[in-house]
């Protein structure tokens, strides 16, 4: 069981090379560089805050579309290319293919990252040239893109499971967005009364909290970030993945695949 | 025990976007495959045959009964490690090469890493792929493709195996080889199940063949009791440009074509015929029986259900 | 293939026309109009509302705000304007957005405070804006010592700056020498020396360049002031000495003990003028002095000077 999810993941890795995904690096190794090299005409004070903010920012964005764009297609696609006939009439339970598709995504990313943060750090070490103990903040700012990156890749997942992909973009980007505002949602949710409490109350806590995972400005400025933060968001995004991933799961169990 | 035994599987769709109608692909089906037999499943586009493979690869879920598969609930998942699996017009990953997925398959067929890598050269001499092992799908043809699609379907060595639509986009070669190739599979005691709607296909390679039409069965046999003829006929062929008088006298017909004749007689007249023959110095060509083709079989029986369906309506 | 070979020339043909045409013809756009990149129209005013719209990636946003805020005002200043309307609004926005972008404080107070053409005139808003710093980074004595600035320069408050600065002294890895402006302001706010190390204090403190510049400029004011003021009082003596005035520079500074001409921070020496006034050669290199100035003196006038 384990092992054919981790073969149908890292197949799914294999898929995201092929279809020339990590070609997003050259682009973004372009801009961070354009950025590093312009940066230092604004102002000599803030050219490291330049850097990280845009650096960490862009890894955020690069990975949040390119989570949504190949999310949205993993299993969609498959249904409509009928590559999922062959597939599934092996021993491949239906949740192990969810579940494989999940992982094989969420290590594309995570491999993507890895070679931005070099990107960033080479960035940051040419406005700089120096590292200092609180540089490593960045890696935990890191941490937490990742942490986003798998909620989305759930969210993705989940759409696609019964979604057409050009719905299933639409709902993930909303979502995004919309997680982005979650704080306001709750705040709107306190004020409100009778239905429409109830149906704000249900939606901040069902869209996904981004904001406590945006740890960027404030470790741009070395701020520390709380270990108790860590733990918590930690644990959110788990639940929260385990949380979409399960309803995948049930979606896709019962779905006839015409 | 039967290789597989369908009871009453059946599925209606919901059909449209307000107001659901129901459409009904399959009615209840009961039919039964015996093991180590060529099953065909004939049928005309839309009467139901990839509606009966799905429901019995769990792609699609019926709305009423079941199944048993090589003697479990064919939703056992123990059951797929058993099986292959051929779609019609199937598509794979076309960024893998033919070599990369069969491999992939036979990982998630539980094969095991030793006996992979052999089994997947041996497959891929079996059906002809070698030599473009390393060239990724998208640029195979469809010919091509089939014959990934039956290496997949063979590859984790399966007791049982659903063929649907197997000859389709296959040049004469391709056919007789996937022909051939079926047949080596019966002879490995393997059994097949395959739905096509090419006759003379069924008609050469089948034991048994069940006729599906709009959703309902409506005929199962196998093949020699169904082209058989009851009217017991046999044609005669010999070399020549005439009719001797002693087998006019037998009262066949009789049609000469070139330097050939061509006589249907009664097969009691057999032996009559060959005495005739060797008397009047005819060398003799042939003696065939003559069967009711498949073809008009699976005309007439499609025919009545109309008919039953006119009356009825 | 003559047909294709036709079309292909005739299509790249009008490729190249058309892009050379539009090229042009945006080339003349741009000329009709000069501002067209920096308009004095903010479309997202809302600090809320940008906050809202950045998507959680502030820092980023804060950025981009701040350089444009800084590119407003270095375009403007260059072209002699009169008023930095959107100043305040960008300054305000970037510290919404990043509340810990400290150096956008001390923008406030070099050039938001100050009267114009020099600042946007508004100290109040600088007043706000600093209170908001301290509010969000009550650790930063650079923000104290930047309000007590404004205090000081613009509002000639020199008890609140007084207290702001005793304020700023108490956090810690405060710079010493805000106790010692505390201090200064309650005995000696009028004085050059006080004026003049607030703005040495500004000059050493900041990276930014434009502040820098700016504090410079203050500096050399300062000495040409306290040098005018000086001589002056000279002049007054020489009168009440020998009653009459002083026939040349020379004959003061010889008067006067003083070793060689009197001379300006650029090196050009004051004159002496008719009526015994001491002046400055070139008022226009000194912005900022107060003294020295011919009477009448008016900044002369700019060509291309934005309103």
């Amino acid at each position: 069981m384990r092992t054919r999810i981790a073969y149908i993941a890292s197949n799914t890795f294999r898929e995201a090379v092929r279809d020339r995904v990590l070609y997003n690096l050259i682009a973004f190794a372009l801009l961070l560089s354009g950025a590093a090299i312009l940066v230092g005409q604004i102002s000599i004070e803030i050219e490291k805050l330049v850097v990280i903010n845009l650096g960490l920012t862009a890894v955020s964005l690069f990975g949040v579309v390119i989570a949504i764009f190949i999310g949205i297609g993993l299993v969609s696609k498959e249904i409509e290319k009928r590559t999922l006939y062959t597939v599934l009439s092996r021993p491949v339970r239906r949740w192990e293919f969810i579940i494989g598709k999940f992982f094989g995504l969420a290590g594309t990313l995570v491999v993507n990252t890895f070679f931005m943060a070099i990107g960033v750090f080479v960035a940051l070490f040419y406005v700089s040239h120096k590292f200092v103990r609180a540089d490593a903040l960045i890696l935990v700012a890191l941490y937490f893109i990742i942490l986003e990156f798998l909620i989305i890749c759930s969210l993705a997942l989940l759409f696609s499971s019964f979604s057409s992909p050009l719905l299933s973009a639409v709902f993930a980007f909303s979502l995004f967005v919309i997680g982005s505002f979650a704080e306001d949602l709750r705040n709107f949710a306190g004020m409100a009364t009778g239905v429409s409490r109830w149906l704000a109350t249900g939606a901040a806590y069902l869209v996904p909290n981004f904001s406590a995972f945006n740890v960027i400005t404030s470790i741009a400025h070395e701020q520390p970030v709380a270990g108790q933060l860590i733990l918590q968001n930690t644990l959110y995004a788990l639940f929260y993945a385990t949380m979409a991933l399960s309803g995948a799961v049930l979606i896709f169990e019962r779905r006839d695949l015409k | 025990m039967p290789a597989i035994e369908i009871l009453g599987l059946e599925k209606t769709y919901s059909v449209g976007f307000w107001r659901k109608r129901p459409k009904r692909a399959l009615h209840p089906l009961q039919l039964t495959v015996e093991d180590g037999e060529i099953f065909g499943f004939l049928g005309p586009n839309g009467a139901g045959k990839t509606t009966t493979l799905k429901l019995l690869m769990g792609l699609v879920f019926p709305t009423a009964g079941s199944a048993r598969i090589l003697g479990r609930e064919w939703t056992d998942p123990s059951v797929k490690a058993q099986i292959g699996f051929l779609p019609e017009q199937p598509y794979f990953y076309d960024y893998l090469t033919a070599h990369e997925l069969l491999e992939y398959y036979g990982q998630l067929s539980g094969v095991h890493a030793k006996q992979r890598k052999p089994r997947v050269e041996q497959v891929l001499q079996q059906v002809g792929l070698r030599d473009v092992q390393g060239v990724q799908l998208r640029k195979f043809s469809k010919g091509m493709l089939q014959r990934v699609g039956i290496g997949q379907a063979i590859l984790h060595d399966p007791k049982l195996v659903f063929f649907d639509e197997p000859m389709s986009g296959l040049d004469p070669m391709g056919r007789r080889e996937v022909r051939d190739l079926m047949e080596q599979l019966k002879h490995e005691g393997k059994t097949v199940f395959f739905s096509t709607h090419i006759l003379s296909d069924a008609e050469a390679l089948c034991d048994r063949v069940a006729i599906i039409h709009k959703g309902e069965l409506r005929g199962v046999g196998a093949v020699e009791d169904l082209t058989s003829s009851v009217q017991g006929k046999v044609e005669v062929i010999w070399q020549g440009t005439q009719v001797p008088a002693s087998i006019k006298a037998l009262g066949a017909e009789c049609h000469v074509t070139g330097d050939r004749v061509r006589a249907i007689i009664a097969e009691n007249q057999q032996d009559a015929m060959i005495d005739a023959l060797r008397r009047e110095l005819q060398r003799l060509i042939a003696i065939t029986p003559v069967r009711t083709s498949l073809e008009a079989y699976f005309v007439e029986k499609l025919k009545r259900a109309e008919t039953t369906a006119g009356t009825t309506a | 293939m003559k047909q294709r070979q036709k079309t292909t020339l005739v299509a790249s043909a009008c490729l190249i026309a058309s892009l050379a045409a539009s090229s042009f013809v945006l080339h003349r756009v741009d000329q009709l109009r000069p501002q067209a990149t920096l308009d004095e129209v903010l479309f997202l005013s809302s600090p809320k509302l940008i906050k809202r719209a950045s998507l959680g990636y502030d820092g980023l946003m804060a950025c981009i705000y701040w350089t444009r805020a800084v590119q407003y005002f270095g375009y403007r200043h260059h072209y002699y304007a009169t008023s930095y309307n959107l100043l305040a609004p960008l300054l305000e926005i970037t510290t919404h957005l990043d509340p810990h972008l400290v150096v956008a404080y001390e923008f406030g107070t070099s050039f938001l405070a100050p009267q114009p053409p020099h600042g946007a005139g508004q100290p109040d808003r600088a007043i706000e804006l600093m209170e908001y710093g301290i509010q969000n980074n009550p650790d930063n004595w650079r923000l104290y010592y930047d309000l007590g600035f404004v205090y000081y320069m613009e509002l000639r408050d020199y008890k609140k700056a007084a207290e702001t600065f005793e304020r700023g002294s108490h956090v810690s890895n405060a710079h010493p020498f805000l106790k010692i402006l505390a201090a200064q302001m309650a005995q000696h706010a009028g004085e050059y020396e006080t004026a003049r190390m607030l703005w040495s204090a500004t000059y050493q403190t900041t990276q930014d360049q434009q502040i820098k510049q700016n504090a410079i400029e203050h500096l050399r004011a300062l000495r040409v002031d306290e040098d005018v003021q000086h001589l002056q009082e000279a002049v007054t003596r020489f009168g009440e000495r020998t009653g009459r005035l002083p026939a040349s520079m020379a004959e003061l500074a010889s008067a006067e003990g003083l070793a060689g001409t009197p001379a300006d921070p650029d090196g050009h020496p004051y004159k002496l003028t008719p009526e015994g006034r001491v002046e400055v050669r070139v008022p226009d290199d000194f912005p900022f002095a107060s003294k020295g100035l011919p009477p009448g003196y008016k900044p002369a006038p700019k060509f291309h000077a934005l309103p």
